[in-house]
């Protein structure tokens, strides 16, 4: 089965042992990340991607330099598996100088314009309408990209989606929408969130290509995007992705999440963790080796505490950021442009 | 120079910034065809075409979504809102994401955004058709907030607006529309710059310190005051945000006294602000406590009398004036 799958997604074995690796360090990072917010040198909110790493890879994965990804607040996971570096995503989370937001953005806001990672918004659903214009503006240009937009369960339940959904599809923007199913918005379940059971309703709703995914599952989730970049190239439009995923922790970090049942937590944790199960995979295709599975976590650890240091090493905004680029220019605060006689 | 409508004016800012460069292009609720629902942007489509015209769904949040990724994206979006009243349906995406994005990033993205929207009372539309909201925006960092009150202004400073490398607010007021004004000839240009406000008439007793439509009423007062020998100057703001504070600071420190008209609430608003802002610069040149002139504190009726009487006109002007011009100065 698994062997099937791997050939099915026609990777060559360094792409498979590559998407190992970047969920690995996702979830080292993530980890570090947490260690370094007990300890204070991280403040205000953290929403931590563990236990979601297959999704962010997987989808990637499937896209060139040249496309958009556009996120929600838990976005560190997509922010290092689109290219910015470990470091400079850490050193925004530290509120430093060298982070990619330049310490003015924090966990919730990473971005980088170089490698097309065009932030984090923390406005539950506000990425699935801008979403339709970055898109706009590429079918405009005759630019060839896509955008990817990942957002949860919780901001489908927005009105942006109604109103993001309905144009793309209208429009036939090339736009591939990822519904990060963890199964809670903060506290509350989908179950009592949700009229209907799964998105395929609402995707008919707007005559949208759906198809729900193992979210935990990391060749089910490239597999499917795949079939939707390909379907946004070739200029059919927008596709819904709704990929069953949980996260292993609470909603950020000074969530315990006490809401969920223990022994569902577990079993997920035991038996749906996305890592373990796609180096299973891996072991059975055989195409990992035993002492490569050690120099990668050995590689991965080098890189997190390389971010950790260089975060830590990196100085804080000098205060003159406090109002640049309010404005492009740096026009516009009225009580510094104009000194007390 | 010709006379044109405020509206002719708008459309022909439009125009010529789209011939211009091809990175503009607009959307709106039924901006082709029909025009925009004060036919601003009437005609338009025929010259462009429905790739640089666009028809959007009634969907103020996505619309106005659409123009920010857009923008992000690399095009000059100029957004068409049927009121500024439905602004308050993508005041998440204005406030939350357009004013947020430059700074939130770093600095790297920008937004090239115009949203157009006509705004304010007077024509009985009832209380959630009639609201100026200016001040709800102006309030934010990283937005610029216009209100062009004559042809030559609306048409400058769109043009402006749509070269601007930020998110602009251009408000425009639904009674104007019809005004006329003088306006040099089509394709001879000239910009109206978004951040310097303009003195309407000069006067040396007394600065009435307005924007927008209040503008006009506040030259209808000057002119009938100047009939009792009192000289008011008329600073037309034109921008609220950013705000040409040194132009009101000079007329007020030439007249040693102010008073602020605007159409919206008297509370925690534009007039309050600039009130507050005129205290803590130009206190010493005061003569007088500055008189506030704005609409009543109730939502707007719709029967014409009580309309009329939320309004400010011309007489309120004037007896805020002679409450603090002295007898004195009156020839």
């Amino acid at each position: 089965m698994a062997i099937r799958q791997v050939a099915l997604a026609g990777l060559s074995r360094e792409q498979l042992l590559g998407m190992y690796e970047e969920m690995l360090l996702i979830r080292r990072f993530e980890e570090k990340a947490a260690e370094e917010y007990t300890m204070g040198k991280i403040g205000g909110f953290m929403h931590l991607y563990i236990g979601q790493e297959a999704l962010g890879v997987g989808a990637i994965a499937t896209l060139g330099k040249e496309d958009k990804v556009i996120s929600h607040y838990r976005e560190h996971g997509h922010a290092i598996s689109k290219g910015i570096a470990p470091r400079q995503v850490m050193a925004e989370l530290f509120g430093r100088i060298d982070g990619c937001s330049k310490g003015k953005g924090g966990s919730m806001h990473m971005h980088d314009e170089n490698v097309g990672l065009l932030g984090g918004y923390a406005i539950v659903g506000a990425q699935i309408v801008l979403a339709c214009g970055l898109a706009f503006a590429a079918k405009y240009q005759n630019q060839n990209h896509l955008i990817m937009t990942f957002f949860g369960d919780g901001a489908v339940d927005e009105g942006a989606f109604h109103e993001g959904l309905n144009l793309a599809s209208l429009w036939k923007l090339p736009v591939v929408y990822i519904c990060e199913n963890n199964q809670y918005s903060m506290g509350m379940s989908v179950e009592k969130a949700w009229s209907v059971p799964d998105l395929k309703d609402r995707a008919a709703a707007y005559a949208m290509p759906y198809e729900k995914v193992d979210g935990m599952d990391l060749i089910a989730v490239y597999e499917a995007c795949k079939r939707a970049t390909e379907r946004a190239r070739s200029g059919e439009g927008p596709t819904l992705l709704e990929c069953i995923t949980y996260r292993f922790r609470g909603h950020s970090m000074a969530d315990p999440a006490s809401y969920r049942p223990r022994d569902e937590v577990d079993r997920w944790r035991a038996s749906q963790d996305p890592i373990p199960l796609y180096l299973e995979k891996l072991r059975e295709a055989k195409a990992i080796k035993e002492e490569e599975i050690k120099a990668i976590e050995d590689r991965v650890d080098r890189v997190v505490q390389d971010a950790v240091e260089f975060a830590d090493a990196s100085p804080e905004p000098p205060l003159e950021e406090l109002y640049t680029d309010v404005m492009v220019g740096d026009a516009n605060a009225i009580s510094w442009r104009y000194p007390r006689q | 120079m010709r006379t044109i409508t405020y509206r002719d004016a708008l459309r022909e800012a439009m125009r010529e910034e789209m011939r211009r460069d091809e990175r503009v292009f607009i959307l709106g609720e039924d901006v082709v065809g029909y025009g925009g629902t004060y036919a601003v942007t009437k005609d338009l489509d025929k010259e462009f075409g429905e790739k640089r015209v666009l028809d959007t769904p009634l969907a103020e949040e996505v619309i106005t979504a659409t123009a920010i990724g857009a923008a992000m994206g690399g095009l000059r979006p100029i957004a068409e809102l049927m009121t500024m009243n439905f602004s308050l349906l993508a005041s998440d995406q204005i406030v939350n994401t357009a004013a947020k994005a430059h700074y939130m990033f770093g600095g790297q993205t920008r937004i090239p955004l115009v949203i157009r929207m006509p705004a304010g009372g007077g024509a009985q539309r009832g209380a959630q058709h009639s609201q100026s909201f200016e001040s709800w925006y102006a309030h934010v960092p990283g937005l610029k907030v216009v209100m062009p009150a004559t042809p030559y202004d609306a048409k400058g400073m769109l043009k402006s607006a749509v070269r601007d490398d930020d998110p602009v607010l251009f408000i425009e007021h639904e009674l104007l529309y019809g005004i006329k004004g003088e306006v040099p000839d089509e394709d001879e240009e000239y910009l109206v710059p978004l951040d310097r406000g303009t003195v309407r008439r000069e006067g040396s007793d007394v600065s009435l310190i307005t924007f927008s439509r209040m503008a006009h009423i506040c030259l209808q007062a000057a002119e009938e005051l100047a009939k009792e020998g009192i000289e008011a100057e008329v600073v037309d703001m034109r921008s609220i945000r950013p705000l040409d504070l040194d132009l009101a600071l000079d007329s007020v420190k030439k007249t040693n006294r102010a008073i602020i008209v605007e159409e919206g609430w008297k509370y925690y608003g534009t007039g309050q602000g600039i009130a507050s802002l005129i205290y803590e610069y130009a206190f010493d040149w005061m003569d007088a406590p500055i008189q506030h002139v704005s609409g009543a504190d109730v939502p707007m009726p719709y029967a014409k009398n009580l309309e009329r009487a939320s309004l400010p006109v011309r007489s309120d002007v004037m007896q805020a004036v002679r409450a603090i011009v002295p007898q004195k100065a009156r020839a």
